[in-house]
């Protein structure tokens, strides 16, 4: 990403250690800034509206952003080598088609249809990665493609048509197959968590890939090398890394973490609907970026994007809960990524993606 | 040829920040004359040709082209004065996308007076007078990308000649030609120099300084170390004098090895070069030497796995060794400190101790995790071995020295043990102080393994190793033991006498 940074302190002549007396507001500020302004804005909604201190209020957001946030750690995986995935959108929504047509029209059960779509999720970034390292198409161009082609092929075998149970079939038959009550667990069972039936599957599974994709980067040795990938390709691979693989593991796991967004998706809806997913990409890849701020990383990190998924969901429940119009929702988000993004960029001094 | 100078420099002077690149400088270019200029890595070529091609001001001294005085503010403007500077970076020079005509007026295209609208016939026109004053034999409407890279050259370099220039500065113009390619190259300055061009010829490849050369200046550290007009020309004298003449006995004493870890043979490493062998054995401490591009990083690489061999065979601890990957070569023990650390060797966002276990992290990991507390007393380890100025293992490599970063990246591969350890460059970038420690490492260090270092500087060689040997045009051409090094002998080998000698 940036080689000038190492090269800087050789102009220094002398050997000296640079104890660069910082400021340490300036470094409270970076740190901690962004996890602050997240207490602040809790603590200002709990104050300005009723009803935003209660746990039935922090689980909705939980919820509200689960999705994205599963995309959204997926996607991280790729910022950390290096890469970018514009397809995750688009997998996360062929994800839910691929599910409803297992269950509504092969009439399958609900471990096939999660089987299928899993495996929808990691042959795309499968696909992905190969053209990425071995086409030599850029990462941006490559998921971009990917993105168009899966819009269309998720359209093809309904002929356009969204699939729900009960649906005429092109021929003019009736689907036959229906969701099986498992899989609509997945997006409407609540777990019971000092409150029953609190806190809904789809938060859970965002909190343990959550966890996982955070240990699996911070503290395994894949994860580490992954790191390096993306800060120094070249010195990866002349210190003995599998570079290609790598990076080709990451768009896979940015996949599978899509599909599983899909197949949350699907189960919420209960249906294949073709119109939804449409804002997926956008926020995903917004939360990631929101995260590079957090803790004053500059990098895609895991702990980061969760927060920063976190930081849309509260700001959004919060201004909708004042009467803020829905509308302004988008200009909000925006809002949020470009300051962060100018955080990170400019108080950091880091360049890069 | 005319004994007029039609370029003076006199008394030429450069800062950066503390750093003084060059130190006085004056030289003279004569019409219709190739003079050669020669330095090291770092001696202030490159800020020479920026200053007479008006990217940088010079802080100090005067210079003039003809009667009048030349202080170029842009380098649009020195081009207007006669000036003209083909880039060693040949893309630098044109536009791939845009065809040969395009390119050969792509200049006069931004020039005042010019209409709005893009008049094709008359580009075509203006180009085809270009090209036939330079005898350019390229078919004007190819696209650039798709000519080979001496010819890419010729368009930039007639595109340059189209101003009538007085001084042409050419740096480092084969560095990616072939042979016959440059041969080309070389008639066309033929050509110029008949035109009365004064030329100014930068460059490392000897063969090419003895093919075109009718003056040779050497510089080093900012200062002209040589001037060689005589003919025939002295160009083992130009080489001596651009590396230095403190040359002498070192303080090493030599080591003989003890077996042999490594053995190549039949090796060739370009097209057309002679092939070698190379032996390499437990506790010495080979240097090999030998000017910018001859193939010593080439060698580096082919026995770290980054590049194959054209032919040639080679042996490690016995058994047959040709390693595909990088990842292979560090398996059977064969560890790399590649040259230019920022590219090849810092992860940047990683702190030291990551940086030091990058190729090692399977042996610091439990069942995919990391051990970090026995990473971080590994790294502390190495750093007080080393001498790394720091405050503790986690900082970041960016808040080091250069010396510091390269003492990091050198015990990355010191912190486990090697059967041939390979250092391409280590002392690049790096203070003297610096420099001894890292030597003295290596050799208190080399008991048990083969150390096998590539140098541009001969000091270096000499201080560090126990046996030198000189690469030249992508082949070994000279072997010296380190304890009565026949010095001129050495030169000569450097200077390409060996090849012609053994040829």
């Amino acid at each position: 990403m940036d080689s000038n940074l190492a090269e800087k302190p050789t102009a220094e002549m002398h050997e000296t250690t640079p104890a660069r007396p910082r400021l340490p507001l300036r470094n409270l500020i970076i740190r901690y800034g962004f996890l602050t302004l997240l207490a602040g804005l809790i603590v200002f909604f709990s104050l300005a509206t009723r009803g935003f201190a209660s746990p039935q209020a922090a689980v909705f957001i939980l919820q509200s952003v689960s999705i994205t946030g599963i995309l959204a750690l997926g996607v991280t995986a790729t910022l950390v080598v290096g890469g970018f995935d514009l397809s995750i959108g688009s997998i996360a929504t062929s994800a839910m088609m691929a599910a409803a047509y297992v269950m509504v029209i092969l009439e399958q059960n609900a471990f096939v249809a999660v089987v299928a779509c899993l495996a929808i999720g990691a042959f795309v970034g499968l696909i992905n990665g190969l053209i990425i390292c071995y086409m030599r198409v850029p990462d941006l161009l490559a998921t971009l493609g990917m993105m168009f082609l899966l819009i269309g092929l998720q359209r093809i075998p309904t002929e356009g048509r969204s699939i729900a149970a009960g649906m005429t079939m092109p021929d003019g038959s009736t689907a036959e197959g229906t969701f099986s009550t498992a899989f609509l667990a997945l997006g409407r069972h609540r777990f019971d968590f000092f409150i029953e039936n609190l806190v809904p599957a789809a938060v859970v599974v965002l909190i343990v890939l959550a966890v996982l994709i955070w240990f699996f980067l911070e503290y395994t040795r894949f994860g580490r090398m992954m790191y390096a990938v993306g800060s120094n390709a070249r010195a990866a691979e002349f210190a003995g890394a599998p570079v290609k693989a790598y990076k080709i593991w990451a768009y896979v796991i940015s996949g599978v973490f899509a599909s599983i967004g899909g197949i949350l998706l699907a189960a919420r809806l209960g249906r294949g609907d073709i119109a939804s997913g449409n804002n997926l990409l956008l926020d995903a890849v917004a939360a990631a970026l929101i995260g590079f701020a957090v803790l004053g990383a500059a990098k895609p990190n895991a702990f980061g994007t969760a927060i920063g998924a976190l930081f849309v969901g509260v700001l959004l429940q919060g201004l909708t809960m004042m009467n803020v119009p829905y509308y302004t929702q988008d200009f909000v988000k925006g809002a949020v990524l470009v300051v962060a993004l100018v955080f990170t960029f400019a108080l950091l001094g880091r360049n890069g993606r | 040829m005319a004994e007029d100078a039609i370029f003076r420099i006199a008394g030429l002077g450069k800062s950066f920040g503390r750093n003084e690149v060059l130190r006085g400088i004056s030289l003279e270019l004569r019409a219709g004359e190739v003079t050669v200029l020669m330095g090291a890595n770092g001696a202030g070529k490159s800020t020479l040709v920026k200053i007479m091609s008006g990217i940088h001001r010079a802080d100090s001294g005067s210079m003039a082209l003809g009667a009048s005085p030349f202080a170029p503010l842009t380098p649009a403007e020195a081009m207007r004065a006669g000036v003209v500077t083909v880039h060693q970076n040949i893309d630098d020079g044109v536009v791939g996308t845009l065809d040969v005509a395009t390119n050969l007026v792509l200049d006069r295209l931004n020039g005042a007076g010019r209409g709005t609208f893009f008049n094709p016939r008359r580009v075509r026109r203006e180009a085809r007078e270009v090209a036939s004053r330079m005898g350019l034999a390229i078919d004007l409407s190819t696209d650039v990308t798709e000519l080979p890279l001496a010819d890419r050259q010729m368009v930039a370099i007639a595109r340059a000649m189209a101003h009538e220039p007085k001084v042409m500065i050419l740096d480092e113009p084969t560095s990616s030609l072939s042979s016959n390619e440059a041969e080309r190259l070389f008639a066309l300055i033929e050509r110029l120099r008949a035109r009365g061009v004064a030329i100014l010829y930068i460059s490392h490849r000897m063969s090419d300084i003895r093919r075109v050369a009718d003056r040779i200046i050497s510089l080093r550290d900012g200062r002209i170390s040589g001037l060689f007009e005589e003919k025939p020309l002295d160009y083992e004298g130009a080489v001596n004098a651009m590396l230095g003449q403190s040359l002498g006995a070192s303080g090493v004493a030599s080591q003989s090895a003890t077996r042999a870890i490594f053995a190549a043979s039949g090796l060739q490493l370009a097209e057309g070069a002679r092939p070698f062998s190379l032996e390499l054995g437990a506790g010495e401490v080979v240097a090999v030497t030998g000017l910018v591009g001859v193939g010593k990083t080439r060698l580096a690489e082919t026995l770290f796995g980054i590049q194959a061999p054209l032919v040639g065979e080679m042996h490690l601890d016995g058994s047959p060794y040709a390693p595909a990957t990088p990842t292979e070569a560090i398996r059977r023990g064969v560890f790399l400190v590649a040259k230019d650390r920022a590219k090849t060797g810092i992860v940047p966002d990683f702190n030291i101790y990551e940086n030091m276990s990058l190729p090692f992290l399977p042996r610091f990991s439990h069942f995919g995790m990391a051990r970090r507390r026995a990473e971080r007393a590994a790294a502390r380890r190495q750093i007080a071995d080393l001498k790394v100025v720091c405050r503790s293992e986690r900082d970041d490599l960016a808040t080091l020295s250069g010396g510091n970063q390269q003492k990091v990246t050198v015990a990355r591969w010191l912190s486990q043990s090697s059967r041939m350890l390979i250092l391409d460059e280590p002392f690049q970038g790096v203070d003297i102080a610096a420099r001894h420690d890292i030597a003295a490492k290596l050799r208190e260090s080399a008991a048990k393994r083969a150390t096998l270092l590539f140098l541009t500087e001969l000091d270096e060689a000499l201080e560090t190793a126990d046996r030198i040997l000189v690469m030249s045009e992508h082949t070994i051409v000279g072997e010296h033991l380190n304890r009565d090094v026949d010095m001129d002998r050495l030169l000569a080998e450097v200077a390409g006498k060996g090849l012609q000698g053994a040829a």
